[in-house]
């Protein structure tokens, strides 16, 4: 029942602009435009350059640690009832997230183009880390940009950046959070693009970022697909992941695409349930506009501004999402959901308890989706969950809302 | 003709560069913008630049987003901004007006829509600074079919095709950036621009105007010297901040600073002239 075609025969996006249908694109300020194109000039020679695939490659084994395992969470799916749940334990990789996959890849092609300073946003911490890692090891300069709020509820991602060396700049415009730490990135990148390259974290922006992280995120896609057909012996029915920016679920659907037998989940952050307004689900309860160099889905008001999110988990904690996703929901090819917290914080603790993982509470929405769909499946069926990252930088936000002070 | 060409066309007649002050609209709050627009006419602006407040916006120094902050806890809309423009027609119907902002509020209104309430209003020209011309065909044609002027940003790093693509799609002038930065930041260097406005000019026949750090009227007055018109943002919008909670003083005090820089320029070009 499965083809094997592959994403490139029937999804060919984006176009030299970037665009993916309506969406995607370079909306971005003139100055900016000069090095895009240069950056986007350099990426298209590196993708195709086999000393720079085998240098990534090399990095993602030895250094990143993968392939990362597919795991058939047995205990979880038979508690559950239904189809057999495999967890990609992006978890597993250095520094506890599917983001390094990123940041390895375009520190190289930072290096490659001679620039010496990295720049970052961050919500979570989560990127900021990862790249804050990946320039100590090139031995660049990283700057990281947080949202002073964010900075106050993840202090140790705080530490962790400074330890590596990073400067940490507390961002104090608008809702201080990660819309706004991107905002003051891009103010620093166009203030230094001549020896500045900025590590965009997830698979939004002006193009070609957003297919650029997607390229580098696939390798969770191709190793998933590889490993479920050897332990298995078939591609999975059904594909979950987390959707904040969208670059883990981005990853993980890629290499699928083609296969049009896999159904694609891609799961937002529900807060305190859509029909609040408290959320941060674009793909769900947004609409299309443009924000930070690219047109999407988005969270605004009437009048076009942009509006403030509300999730549990910082990761998911933004009001756009990556342009490939708003046009994979306008084809149909892949759905979204949400999950709202309490549902996130449920699934958090049934994973720690039934599997001994304790996944960070991005991922804890992807797993309650599945956790609500599973039952609904037949036992020979496959769901594959991205667990894109580990929970323990979510130990304090768990333990605070139980009354615990750890 | 537009308005705008028709105000290039009379000062180069007598020999004028163009002050454009820029504000951002219901900053600190809305009843202060149209007697301040016509408070700077009075100073001496020549072309009106009214910023559409935005919750992100990403190419302004801080300056610029503390403004977009107060006026948006105002909830000023573009609805409201062209309300503004309108009231401002109403007495002042020969001063050029030029909204500058960012896409998504347009975008949420619509291409046409907006262009029709913008032509309506008696807005002359639109800058969103997030749309270059390869993603604007929508937009430029909406507001080309109705007379309005779509501006476009030329950046120090903007290569000559890119120059020949930005002045194709624009009209009325084209926006030099004056360094690689956000707005307000003190980075001028008039050299420097003369060296690129020279490259440009060889290049297109509209007239230049150049922003980002002209601070002060010595500033505006060296800048005259090279360009076609002086936009003068975050140095007044820095006073209109720091005067937020006395809005009174703001229509006397900040069009005295631009009628500083109106001498300083003019006095250079006297200079000039008489020499």
């Amino acid at each position: 029942m499965h083809t094997a075609k592959t994403a490139t025969e029937t999804w060919d996006y984006p176009d030299d602009q970037g665009h993916f249908g309506p969406y995607g694109g370079r909306f971005i300020a003139e100055t900016l435009m000069g090095p895009i194109q240069e950056l986007t000039e350099a990426y298209e020679r590196l993708r195709a350059d086999p000393d720079f695939l085998a240098e990534f490659d090399r990095d993602l084994a030895h250094y990143v640690g993968r392939p990362s395992p597919l795991y058939h969470a047995e205990r979880w799916s038979r508690a559950l009832g239904g189809a057999q749940i495999y967890l990609k334990r992006e978890d597993l990789n250095h520094t506890g997230a599917h983001k390094i996959n990123n940041t390895v890849g375009q520190a190289l092609l930072a290096r490659f183009m001679g620039k010496r300073r990295v720049i970052a946003e961050t919500g979570a911490g989560q990127h900021g880390v990862a790249t804050a890692t990946v320039a100590a090891r090139l031995g660049m300069s990283c700057v990281v940009y947080m949202g002073a709020e964010d900075i106050r509820r993840q202090a140790m991602n705080v530490y962790r950046m400074r330890l590596l060396g990073a400067e940490v700049v507390a961002v104090e415009s608008g809702s201080r959070t990660l819309k706004d730490a991107l905002n003051e990135a891009m103010r620093d990148w166009v203030t230094h693009v001549d020896d500045t390259f900025y590590i965009i974290g997830t698979v939004a922006g002006p193009h070609p970022y957003p297919a650029m992280v997607r390229d580098f995120q696939a390798v969770i896609g191709r190793e998933a697909r590889r490993q479920i057909q050897d332990q298995a012996g078939r591609l999975p029915d059904l594909l979950v992941a987390c959707v904040g920016g969208g670059s883990n679920a981005m990853g993980l659907f890629y290499p699928f695409i083609g296969d049009t037998g896999v159904r694609m989940h891609g799961v937002e952050g529900g807060g305190e349930g859509l029909a609040s307004g408290h959320h941060a689900a674009p793909l769900c309860a947004g609409r299309p506009g443009v924000l930070h160099g690219n047109r999407t889905y988005l969270m605004e008001d009437e009048d076009g501004q942009i509006i403030e999110t509300h999730s549990i988990s910082a990761g998911l904690d933004y009001p756009g999402v990556g342009p490939e996703h708003a046009w994979l929901k306008d084809t149909g090819r892949a759905e979204y959901f949400a999950v709202t917290d309490q549902e996130a914080l449920a699934a958090f603790h049934d994973l720690t308890r039934m599997e001994g993982i304790l996944p960070a509470l991005e991922s804890s929405h992807a797993l309650a989706h599945a956790a609500r769909i599973a039952p609904q499946m037949a036992p020979d069926q496959i769901i594959v969950v991205n667990l894109s990252g580990r929970g323990d930088k979510d130990i304090h936000t768990v333990a605070a809302l139980e009354g615990i002070r750890v | 003709m537009s308005r705008i060409e028709q105000r290039f066309r009379e000062l180069r007649a007598r020999d004028r560069r163009a002050l454009v002050p820029y504000v951002t609209a219901g900053d600190p709050e809305p009843t202060v913008t149209v007697p301040l627009l016509h408070a700077l006419v009075e100073a001496g602006a020549d072309i009106i630049e009214l910023g559409v407040p935005f919750s992100d916006p990403m190419a302004d120094g801080p300056v610029i987003q503390a403004a977009c902050e107060r006026a948006l806890a105002h909830g000023v809309s573009l609805h409201a901004v062209l309300d503004m423009v309108r009231e401002f027609r109403r007495r002042d119907d020969s001063t050029p007006l030029v909204l500058m902002g960012y896409l998504n509020p347009v975008e949420v209104m619509g291409y046409e829509a907006f262009a029709d309430a913008a032509a309506a209003a008696g807005v002359d020209g639109v800058l969103t600074v997030d749309m270059p011309p390869e993603e604007g065909d929508g937009l430029v044609t909406a507001l080309r079919e109705r007379a309005l002027d779509p501006i476009f940003l030329i950046a120090p790093n903007s290569g000559e095709q890119r120059v020949r693509q930005l002045a194709g799609a624009g009209r009325g002038f084209l926006y030099y950036v004056a360094f690689k930065g956000v707005t307000g930041a003190d980075r001028l260097d008039v050299d420097d621009v003369a060296r690129h406005l020279e490259r440009v000019r060889a290049l297109t026949d509209l007239p230049l105007g150049v922003g980002f750090g002209i601070r002060d009227a010595a500033a505006a007055a060296a800048v005259a010297r090279v360009a076609d018109a002086v936009v003068v943002g975050s140095a007044l919008v820095r006073r209109i901040g720091e005067l937020a909670a006395t809005p009174e003083r703001i229509t006397t005090e900040v069009p005295a600073a631009l009628a500083e820089m109106r001498r300083a320029m003019d006095a250079r070009n006297d200079e000039t002239a008489a020499s």
